[in-house]
């Protein structure tokens, strides 16, 4: 990575920078921070009824904080000069971060202790641990957290399917640049649209295709079935039995409802795995293939002594980025199944969701999705730190 | 003179046995996968154009199982007869098909605009904000990936009512430019340092400025990525996105994911109408896709390939 000393670019410049600049800059600086004060404070008067200014909103404060922003930017360059144009880069992105993540949170952390229901006049009031309290005790999103890990599990398969296609558009095949959009197109497809497309007309249980496939498969012999269809047939009935596929139905037992939010969030996000593979795959020089070859590797050995070893830091990538996309799933269960049957398909941010529409209290949805935040930021780190060990060369 | 001078020997001509049980192996699998992938978008588009009993039979194919007709496009008001005539439906679904447009558009524009100069800055100098270097400058932003939507929605909520921000398009445009953020620097980094620093210095030397440096010199060169960061984010994450959106949004603002889910649980189940409707929704990405795709694949392998 980048050495610590000296920048990579370097650039001499003769940086005299008069005093009056200087000042201009500081005084811009603190001038509009005064205002936005003054901005703030006036507001928070306003809305505890000591001023009668009557403003709606806080739009006011918004654009002194923006007007403030904008200044801090212009006085870099006026007070620093070449580096202020430098500062300049990064400036923008951090302060536009800051504000949009790091405030917010704070004020999540406010309001995760209060109970604040929007539909109720009252407003925010404290309740220091009740929400905590609350969610001890909520069955509800434990089991939503069980289900992340769940889902989170799967993407083992998804994982193994995504290397395997990648592996197959690796090779020498014809007609690759159809294989590669037709393969890419489900991520390019709305979860809200495959809710609709998969999971309410595919798996209509009377006449959406995949029902009637696997009653089709399912049903009872007849003469003019081929005895190569009919037999993995009546394999299939056994398979969908033995898992419970007795009721016709696929949101209606949890285990089956469970697997189809999984199949269908893999359907979309394979692609994505897949591409990140295939990527990882035509970087691996050919030289070591044939270098194998000539000291007599079997294909099965190429692949475990060349191809996965070489692949490891991509794939670890791969599965840590789709681990967090993971961590997101929601929309689909939103669509389909709103959690049912009976909370076992719940994600945390449809529980989430949920729990505000229905109650619409802030307080505690806030409360529970900044513990999922903690959970997710340790099991990641946790995470990060063994993947690291783990790429480190053994040799 | 029939006799062969050279020819395949035995253990030859198995491999070629072989090898084409292999390809077979091979394109059934990829085949049957293309087939996954493709037959949900097929489904939709014929069932736009099913009536109510071609539906309930399951019939699949045009023209043989069934005769297509315009009844699910009718219903949007967009079928050839109605495309000519005043449609409500219509105009709701040009409305959201237009905020979902300006507010995908514009929030991975300023993602990257603001990413590009960000990662550039990044790859190129070495900063201190008190504690922080460059290093942990970039963990900073690339560390918003882990932060799901779900702990920032309950907060903005609050803040946009206060801010009056709720159920506009600049409300969401910001809320997606941050989500798209990392995601940009990370593919500009890569893109940024793999372009050689002999290049500004001789453009420095020439009198340009740092900043003319980059917007004459650099830029042009890194669009390609800057193409691919952009396709990217407007493909992964702001065109679909439907969280925010549906938390956010209620009348003015509401985009198409919205819409779409919205037509679900109101209005029973006409399968055309709504198969018209997801389609119309999936459709610009798919053109996307199809033409744009090698952007997609660079900015994906981007941050794959170190």
């Amino acid at each position: 990575m980048s050495t610590e000393e000296g920048d990579k670019l370097h650039v001499v410049t003769a940086d005299d920078i008069s005093n009056n600049k200087k000042r201009l800059g500081k005084f811009l600086v603190w001038g509009s921070a005064i205002i936005l004060a003054f901005t703030l404070l006036l507001q928070a008067l306003d809305t505890n009824a000591y001023l009668t200014i009557d403003l709606e909103t806080w739009r006011p404060s918004l654009y002194a904080y923006v007007f403030w922003a904008f200044c801090l930017c212009v006085s870099q360059v006026l007070t620093r000069g070449e580096h202020g144009k430098r500062v300049l880069f990064v400036l923008p992105a951090a302060l536009f971060v800051i504000s949009m993540v790091v405030f917010p949170l704070l004020f999540g952390l406010v309001i995760a202790f209060s109970d604040w229901n929007l539909s109720s006049p009252d407003g925010r009031t404290f309740n220091g641990l009740d929400n905590v309290r609350q969610m001890w005790g909520d069955p509800f999103y434990w089991n939503a957290l069980k289900n992340m890990v769940w889902y989170t599990i799967v993407i083992i398969i998804e994982y193994a399917v995504a290397f395997g296609l990648a592996i197959l558009l690796n090779s020498q095949i014809r007609a690759r640049k159809f294989f590669r959009v037709a393969f890419l197109l489900p991520l390019m497809l709305s979860p809200v649209a495959v809710s609709w497309m998969i999971g309410k007309s595919m798996l209509e249980i009377r006449f959406g295709p995949i029902s009637r496939f696997l009653r089709w498969l399912a049903s009872e012999p007849s003469a003019d079935l081929p005895a190569l269809l009919y037999y993995p047939g009546i394999y299939i009935a056994d398979l969908a039995q033995w898992f419970g596929w007795s009721s016709p139905s696929f949101f209606g037992s949890a285990g089956i409802a469970r697997t189809m939010i999984m199949a269908m969030d893999a359907w979309t996000f394979i692609p994505f795995m897949m591409i990140m593979i295939l990527a990882g795959l035509q970087a691996i020089p050919r030289e070591l293939y044939e270098a194998s070859e000539v000291d007599g590797a079997s294909r099965w050995r190429q692949f475990l002594e060349i191809t996965f070893p070489l692949m490891l830091p991509v794939s670890i990538t791969a599965v840590l980025i789709r681990i967090i996309f993971k961590l997101k799933l929601a929309d689909i269960i939103i669509n389909i199944t709103s959690g049912g049957p009976g909370g076992a398909t719940d994600s945390v941010t449809s529980f989430i969701f949920r729990e505000y529409r229905d109650r619409s209290n802030v307080g505690y949805g806030t409360l529970l999705a900044i513990v999922y935040l903690v959970i997710i930021v340790i099991a990641m780190t946790i995470l990060i730190k063994l993947a690291d060990r783990w790429m480190k060369p053994r040799y | 003179m029939s006799n062969q001078i050279f020819r395949d020997s035995e253990s030859d001509r198995q491999f070629s046995a072989s090898w084409f049980t292999g390809r077979v192996f091979v394109y059934s699998i990829l085949l049957l996968w293309a087939f996954i992938c493709l037959f949900p978008i097929y489904w939709t588009i014929t069932t736009s154009f099913k009536m109510a009993p071609d539906v309930m039979k399951g019939n699949i194919i045009p023209w043989v199982d069934f005769t297509p007709k315009w009844l699910g496009w009718r219903s949007l008001g967009l079928s050839p007869e109605t495309i000519g005539i005043e449609s409500t439906v219509r105009e709701e679904f040009l409305k959201r098909f237009w905020n979902s447009a300006i507010v995908s558009v514009c929030s991975s524009i300023l993602a990257v605009g603001l990413g590009s100069c960000a990662a550039y800055g990044l790859s190129r100098f070495n900063y201190r904000f008190g504690f922080m270097r460059n290093s942990d400058i970039s963990f900073f932003f690339l560390s918003q990936l882990i932060l799901p939507p779900v702990v920032l929605a309950l907060p903005f909520l609050v803040l946009y009512k206060s801010l009056d921000l709720l159920d506009t398009r600049i409300g969401l445009i910001l809320l997606y430019t941050l989500t798209v953020l990392p995601i940009v620097i990370w593919i500009m980094r890569d893109q940024f340092s793999s372009i050689p620093t002999e290049l500004e210095e001789a453009a420095l030397v020439d009198g340009l400025s740092i900043w003319g440096a980059f917007t004459t010199i650099i830029m042009p060169i890194a669009l390609p990525g800057m193409v691919a960061a952009f396709i990217l984010s407007l493909v992964l994450l702001t065109w679909n996105e439907y969280f925010f959106a549906a938390l956010l949004t209620s009348s003015h603002a509401k985009t198409l994911p919205v819409m779409v889910a919205s037509q679900t649980g109101s209005q029973g189940i006409s399968w055309w109408s709504m198969a018209a409707l997801s389609f119309a929704a999936i459709l610009p990405l798919i053109v996307i896709a199809i033409i744009l795709e090698r952007y997609i694949i660079k900015g994906m392998a981007a941050g794959a390939v170190k």
